[in-house]
Parts: C-alpha cells; sequence; structure tokens
C-alpha cells in the first residue's frame, strides 16, 4: 500500500469517464426507455378505445339488424295486405263482368228463341194453310171445315 | 494462477515471487520504499485502468449510439437492465433530479469500471507478467494487473467522490450554508461546540473517504494475495516426490477453481458496494442536518 501520483490520474481518468457516459452513454438509453413506456402506453390506450368502439359498432349493428327485421316485417305485411285487396279487386271485377256476360247472353238466348217460335208459327201456319188447302181441293164443305179450320188457326 | 518460467524458477523462494508480484510497474524502476511519494506513478495500474475504462464505456456508447424505442436487440436490453438498476438506486438515495443527471451515469461509470478492473483477478497471476518479461526484454520486469488492487486506483476514486460531496454540499447549501453546517452539526449550534463539530465533520468525511477506497482494496488485494499463493502450491510441485508433489498440484487445480469461482461474487459485489456508497456519499451531501 504506497500512495503516489497515480491517485490523481486515476481520479481525473474517473471524472472524465464518468462525464463521457453522462453525455454520450446516459441520455440515448433512458431516451429511448421513456420514448418505449410512452409508445406502450399509447398502445394500450388505443387497444382500449378500439376495444370500445369494437363494442359500440356490435350494439349499432344490432339495433340496425332489429330495425331492418322490423321494416321487413312490416314490408311483408303490407304486400299481404295488397295482395289480397288486389284479389278481392280482381274477384269483385270478375264477377260483374261474368253477370255482365251471362245477361247479355240470357238476352241473346231469349231472342233466338223468340226468333224461332215465330219462325216455327209461320211454318206451322204455312203447313196448316197448305194441308187445308190439299184438303179444300177435293171437298168443300164450308160449314164442316171453318170450324176446323179456325180452331186450327186458335191453336196456332 | 499458472506458472511462469520466471517463477519456476524461483519456486523455493516463495516470499520473493510474491513480492516481485506485488511491485508496480512504476517510473521509480522498482518497488516503491516510502508510503507516499507523489513524484512517482504507477504505469500498469494506469494503462489498464484506462484501458478497461475506455474500453468498458465505448462498449457502452456503442450500444447506446444506436439504442431505439422500438424493440431493442440483446445488448440494448442488457444495458437498459443495468441502467434502470443503477437508476433505481440513485432515485432512491440521491433526492434531486438535477444532480442526479450526473450522479446516475457517474454510478453506472464506477460500476462498469470497478467491475472489470475487478475482473482481471481472473486472469492467470502469471500470464500477463510473464508477457511482459517477454515483451520488454527484462526477466525482472514488475508487472502488477489489477488496478483496484492498487491502493492508488481506489483511492483515486474515493477521493473523487469525496471532491464531489464537496461540490455538492456547495451547490445545494451554497458555501456560508455549509460552512455554517460544519461548525454547527451534528452537536448543535453553540460557541463552544463550534470546534467539537468541526473536528467530527472533518473525521467523517476523512473515514468515508478512506474506507470506501480501502474496503474495495483490502477485498481485492487479498484475492489477488490468496491466487498468488495458489499458484505457490502447485509450483511447488516438482520440488516433492512424485506422490506429494501431485497432491499439490491437484491441490492447485481445487483451490484455485473455487477460489476463482467466489471470486466472480466478490468481483461484482465489490463494484456493487462502490457504486452504491458513491450514491450514499453523494446524496448524503444534498441532506441538510
Amino acid at each position: 500500500m504506497y500512495l503516489n501520483a497515480t491517485l490523481f490520474a486515476q481520479l481525473a481518468v474517473f471524472l472524465i469517464l464518468a462525464l463521457f457516459t453522462m453525455k454520450y452513454v446516459w441520455p440515448p438509453i433512458v431516451k429511448a426507455l421513456d420514448e418505449r413506456a410512452a409508445k406502450i402506453a399509447e398502445g394500450l390506450a388505443a387497444a382500449e378505445r378500439g376495444r370500445q368502439s369494437l363494442d359500440l359498432a356490435a350494439k349499432r349493428s344490432a339495433e340496425a339488424v332489429r330495425e331492418g327485421k322490423e321494416k321487413a316485417a312490416d314490408v311483408i305485411a303490407q304486400a299481404e295486405k295488397r295482395a289480397e285487396q288486389i284479389i278481392e279487386q280482381a274477384k269483385d271485377q270478375a264477377r260483374v263482368e261474368a253477370d255482365r256476360i251471362i245477361a247479355a247472353a240470357k238476352g241473346e238466348i231469349e231472342q233466338e228463341a223468340m226468333r224461332a217460335k215465330e219462325d216455327l208459327r209461320e211454318r206451322v201456319a204455312e203447313l196448316a194453310v197448305s194441308g187445308a188447302e190439299k184438303i179444300l181441293r177435293r171437298e168443300i164443305d164450308a160449314k164442316a171445315h171453318a170450324e176446323m179450320l179456325s180452331s186450327i188457326g186458335r191453336d196456332l | 494462477m499458472s506458472t511462469g518460467h520466471e517463477a519456476a524458477e524461483q519456486a523455493p523462494n516463495a516470499g520473493a515471487y510474491v513480492l516481485h508480484h506485488l511491485g508496480n510497474l512504476n517510473s521509480a524502476g522498482h518497488p516503491q520504499t516510502a508510503i507516499v511519494d507523489f513524484s512517482i506513478i504507477n504505469f500498469d495500474t494506469l494503462f489498464f485502468a484506462i484501458l478497461l475504462g475506455s474500453a468498458g464505456i465505448f462498449l457502452l456508447w456503442r450500444v447506446a449510439r444506436v439504442a431505439t424505442a422500438g424493440v431493442p436487440g440483446r445488448a440494448q436490453a442488457a444495458l437498459e437492465i443495468l441502467i434502470e438498476m443503477v437508476g433505481n438506486q440513485a432515485k432512491g438515495i440521491v433526492h434531486n433530479e438535477q444532480s442526479r443527471r450526473f450522479v446516475a451515469p457517474l454510478a453506472l461509470t464506477v460500476f462498469v469500471w470497478v467491475f472489470l478492473m475487478n475482473s482481471m483477478d481472473f486472469l492467470p497471476v502469471d500470464l500477463l507478467p510473464a508477457l511482459w518479461q517477454k515483451i520488454s526484454g527484462n526477466p525482472h520486469a514488475y508487472l502488477r494487473v489489477v488496478p483496484t488492487a492498487d491502493l492508488n486506483g481506489t483511492l483515486g476514486l474515493s477521493v473523487g467522490v469525496l471532491l464531489l460531496c464537496f461540490f455538492y454540499n456547495i451547490k445545494v447549501k451554497g458555501l456560508g450554508g455549509w460552512v455554517h453546517e460544519l461548525f454547527t452539526a451534528p452537536f448543535g449550534n453553540h460557541p463552544l461546540l463550534y470546534i467539537p463539530n468541526l473536528a467530527i465533520q472533518i473525521i467523517e468525511f476523512m473515514a468515508k473517504t478512506v474506507s470506501h477506497g480501502m474496503r474495495l482494496w483490502g477485498n481485492m488485494y487479498a484475492g489477488e494475495l490468496l491466487f498468488l499463493l495458489i499458484a505457490l502450491m502447485g509450483m511447488a510441485f516438482p520440488s516433492l516426490p512424485i506422490f506429494g508433489g501431485s497432491l499439490l498440484w491437484l491441490g492447485h487445480l481445487i483451490t484455485g477453481t473455487l477460489w476463482a469461482l467466489f471470486h466472480i461474487f466478490i468481483v461484482v459485489l465489490q463494484a456493487f458496494i462502490f457504486m452504491m456508497l458513491t450514491l450514499v456519499y453523494i446524496g448524503q451531501a444534498h441532506e441538510s442536518h
């Protein structure tokens, strides 16, 4: 244990090394550590915000789905109502049309029948007259046949 | 722990071997005889101290220069652990944010530097001295490789800490405030107590500084001495009958291994203690009585 001038040299080296460490070694690392801590805090906060907005979005989408379902149900109900109305209208129209057609057909049939009856009556009258003429050509018994003729004419 | 040529030649003379190993390579050319002689300077202590200090701090600087706030590499992660450890200790002891900007890096420097200087003990005790004797061409050249086993090395550091204590005392309390404290603490503010107060304060500063430096030096000096003795044990084996010699060789192997392993612990512990005391003493300079 001998003391000499080495002590002072050692002292100077010590202070120089410490100053160098203070200037060039310590600050970059501490800065990096602080920045990383800030980054991590920021990341955690962002994750928290993301989680919250995800919750919100999930709530909103559930709401939208519910609203959509309601609307769809409304639309379907309305459409069904409308379809029924249309069917009813069509039925009514068809009934009216059918009635009209039937009525027209009936009228026509009656007319046809009338005309046929008329024709028939005319032919029968002709036949009767021609028959009478044939009979009259052989024997004319005005008395006997007048009564017959009039009765034929009545029947027709 | 290995045995050099020069040592083997002198094997019978254990005392000379140990003494030679404890002699510094200094400006006088021979081991210092006076207890205190400021005209002499130890080249070996300074060389290894500066080499290790610069290499260690340069390594840290290389890592710090490319430090990123993103994902750190392994070296950066290791340095971050170290800096967090030192920074937290400094925060707990020195309650002054502005002072910590210098004191915390100072503590880191002390820890890394003292750790590296202590670690020179792991090299075989004869390796570098024998190498130096070859290089210098002088078979009796002196060389000590552990700067912290030289009292100048450790007291240089502790005196540096003492000066910093003075600096912070004056900076924090003002010159008047500090002088006032020197005369009135710890016994109290009374004219009769001025002299005892000052005496106690001087003793306190001296005790702190001397114990700070000598604690580390004593441990490393003793460790080095033990390595020398273990090396001597192995060296003695050619001079003994084959059986006894083998036992000594085996003893060298076993004790040398055990002591080296235990020394890993001491090296780190002493570096940590030195750093903590540096922080404590500078922290005390910030506190008013």
